[in-house]
């Protein structure tokens, strides 16, 4: 008897209502569209993501391998009732985030994936996820961990989030704190801000293609580091250097 | 005296350098030395706040002078607060116009990433009257809180114009390749719009986030020569012509006008006479805007402005790099960074690349004099620099 392997292997997911889009004005002024991708959507974000992987600072490359992984779940039919939300600016792919629903009353929190620095997107977009959850899917609490020193300021910090320290996380088990409906009506116009409708023209110019990042996030220049390796590992040896000019001035 | 000169300038990026703080003090003094065509000095000043408390690294002067391999040079570290880069300029300055010194290196450096910000915040709160306000849980941004309320109350201040100060400041680091913040901000996105009290939220009210200087890692040195050695290097005549530092009283509420920075003006009136110029004169500034109100309240200080006219000024634009008195030009300490130790040595160093015509993108035209304003603890200690090119 033949048995399509494949039809195991996915499991099925719950009809879910969708993320309405909505925009919010950054710092710079300029303005943000948060929007929910489908499936067909995601190998046009995984190259970016990609290219994080190996960027050791501020944690990236535990974040982007680990939202690789997920978007690839997502893609092939290996996770449960996943979403992906991302933000756009002029076209430009500048934040994904992730979540699962775990059960009718819980969410579960993956990840939060700034593609440009600054200007708070990462934490706009966790508040726009953390609104998917409690305002579009009507669940009671969110089940969050954070991964970097800058993640644990913005969600348990900013939100002053309770601790669920018994319920492992399903990011590595680590002890979960938990965004209630409470903590989030606390948060609302302060934490969580944007507007809707979304202006017809920003929403097409999103919609017709996630243009990649312009400015992702990169190593900053190490002036240090190009000063050891040029001379040696004290510096000195620039002072020794006979070709140097040398003026005595005894 | 003797006439003293600035030969040689380095500086790394602010922001986060993932290096000991001994390797961020000699890399700029590396560069300058460079710069300046020497193999060696008479003397070291390395200028640092927090390098005992959170480097666990004191001493600094003499690590640095043996990285440096500079034996058997003379050498301190000097602590002098968010002025200590300028106390440690002015040393040098003294030890070269007193004729007992012919060549010295100052430099800047502060590695304050070694602690999270509240612990950074905490560090430089240790400033503060220990009696009369550090025990209350004072931090600095609280003090310029309470200072930029009443500056508001009696001088028509708005948030409006704070956040200008920092669109400004924010535009010109854009320019600043060393700058740390390379974020532009405009007034829609951090005052206007109704998402901008979440992008810009109150820190110390009526101060939000984007009045604030960041907190930054960072390095930076001068050399000082005499006449004679800097004759013979062959480099721009850029001459310090005036110092002048003055004190007033360390707990703020002491003040009779707690929004009289008097420390501040009498400092720079030093710096003016000894130079022989009026505030009138100066072409570019550097001015310590670890708070945008700071860069209003000391461009009147000094007298640029008249006082409580500053706000104005900076609505008609005249501190931008095209107007009558650029100040900033690097970024200031609210975009291009303030590592508190280096903070002083890296407003000279941007005063002296704007006299050199080697300021790139945010060259102020054809300037002739610069000054630099350095403020130590909440205004209790100040340093102010005159810093002339000679044809």
């Amino acid at each position: 008897m033949s048995v399509d392997l494949e039809k195991l292997l996915r499991p099925v997911d719950t009809p879910l209502p969708p993320y309405p889009p909505k925009v919010i004005t950054l710092a710079d002024g300029s303005k943000m569209v948060v929007r929910q991708i489908g499936r067909d959507d995601i190998p046009d974000l995984l190259p970016h993501v990609e290219a994080l992987i190996h960027h050791e600072r501020d944690y990236y490359d535990i974040v982007s391998v680990r939202v690789y992984a997920e978007l690839l779940a997502y893609y092939r039919y290996r996770v449960v009732d996943e979403y992906v939300l991302i933000g756009q600016i002029n076209g430009e792919l500048s934040a994904i985030v992730n979540g699962r629903i775990y059960s009718p009353e819980i969410g579960m929190s993956y990840h939060t994936l700034g593609l440009k620095r600054g200007l708070r997107i990462g934490a706009h977009c966790f508040a726009a996820k953390m609104e998917y959850h409690i305002d579009v899917l009507k669940q009671e609490e969110v089940l969050i961990v954070a991964e970097s020193p800058i993640g644990f300021r913005r969600w348990m910090i900013e939100y002053n989030l309770e601790k669920k320290f018994e319920i492992p996380h399903e990011l590595g088990g680590s002890p979960s704190y938990s965004l209630t409906r409470e903590i989030f009506n606390r948060a609302r116009g302060s934490l969580i801000v944007g507007s809707r409708p979304v202006p017809q023209d920003l929403l097409d110019e999103a919609m017709e293609k996630i243009l990649p990042p312009s400015d992702p996030p990169k190593a900053p220049p190490d002036f240090l580091a190009a000063t050891r390796a040029k001379y040696d590992s004290t510096g000195t040896s620039i002072i020794a250097d006979p070709k140097r000019k040398k003026v005595s001035h005894a | 005296m003797r006439e003293v000169y600035i030969v040689g300038i380095g500086i790394t990026s602010f922001g986060r350098l993932e290096y000991p703080l001994v390797e961020i003090a000699s890399y700029p003094s590396v560069v300058a030395l460079q710069d300046a065509g020497l193999d060696t000095v008479d003397h070291l000043f390395v200028a640092n706040m927090g390098g005992g408390r959170i480097n666990h690294q004191t001493a600094l002067s003499s690590a640095v002078l043996d990285h440096l391999s500079l034996w058997p040079a003379g050498s301190e570290t000097i602590e002098n607060g968010p002025a200590s880069g300028s106390s440690a300029v002015k040393l040098g300055f003294q030890a070269i116009a007193s004729g007992m010194c012919e060549t010295v290196l100052v430099a800047g450096a502060e590695r304050m990433s070694e602690v999270n910000q509240l612990d950074a915040t905490d560090f430089v709160a240790t400033l503060t009257h220990p009696m009369a306000e550090q025990i209350y849980g004072i931090t600095l941004p609280a003090l310029a809180g309470m200072f930029t309320r009443l500056y508001m109350e009696k001088y028509g201040v708005t948030r409006r114009h704070l956040a200008m100060v920092a669109v400004k400041n924010h535009g010109n680091a854009m320019d600043n390749f060393f700058a740390h913040v390379h974020t532009r901000v405009t007034l829609e996105g951090i005052l206007d719009d109704r998402d901008a009290e979440t992008n810009n939220p109150v820190i110390a009210d009526p101060l939000h986030f984007f009045d604030m200087c960041p907190v930054s890692d960072g390095g930076a040195a001068v050399v000082l020569a005499s006449k004679e050695v800097a004759k013979k290097l062959g480099k721009p005549m850029i001459r310090i012509a005036g110092v002048g530092q003055a004190t007033d009283t360390h707990a703020v509420h002491e003040r009779p006008d707690p929004t009289e920075l008097t420390a501040v003006r009498l400092a720079a009136k030093r710096a003016f006479e000894m130079a022989k110029i009026e505030p009138k004169d100066v072409n570019v500034a550097e001015l310590h805007d670890a708070f945008t109100i700071l860069e209003i309240a000391e461009s009147e200080e000094v007298g640029f402005f008249k006082k409580g006219e500053g706000h104005l000024a900076l609505e008609r634009g005249e501190t931008q790099i095209t107007g009558k008195i650029p100040i900033n030009p690097s970024g200031g300490l609210k975009a291009k960074g303030h590592p508190v130790g280096a903070t002083g040595v890296a407003q000279v160093h941007e005063i002296v690349l704007q006299l050199r015509g080697q300021a790139e993108k945010r060259q102020v035209k054809d300037p002739k004099i610069g000054f630099t304003c350095n403020f130590g603890g909440f205004g209790n200690n100040v340093v102010c620099t005159v810093i002339k090119k000679e044809e």
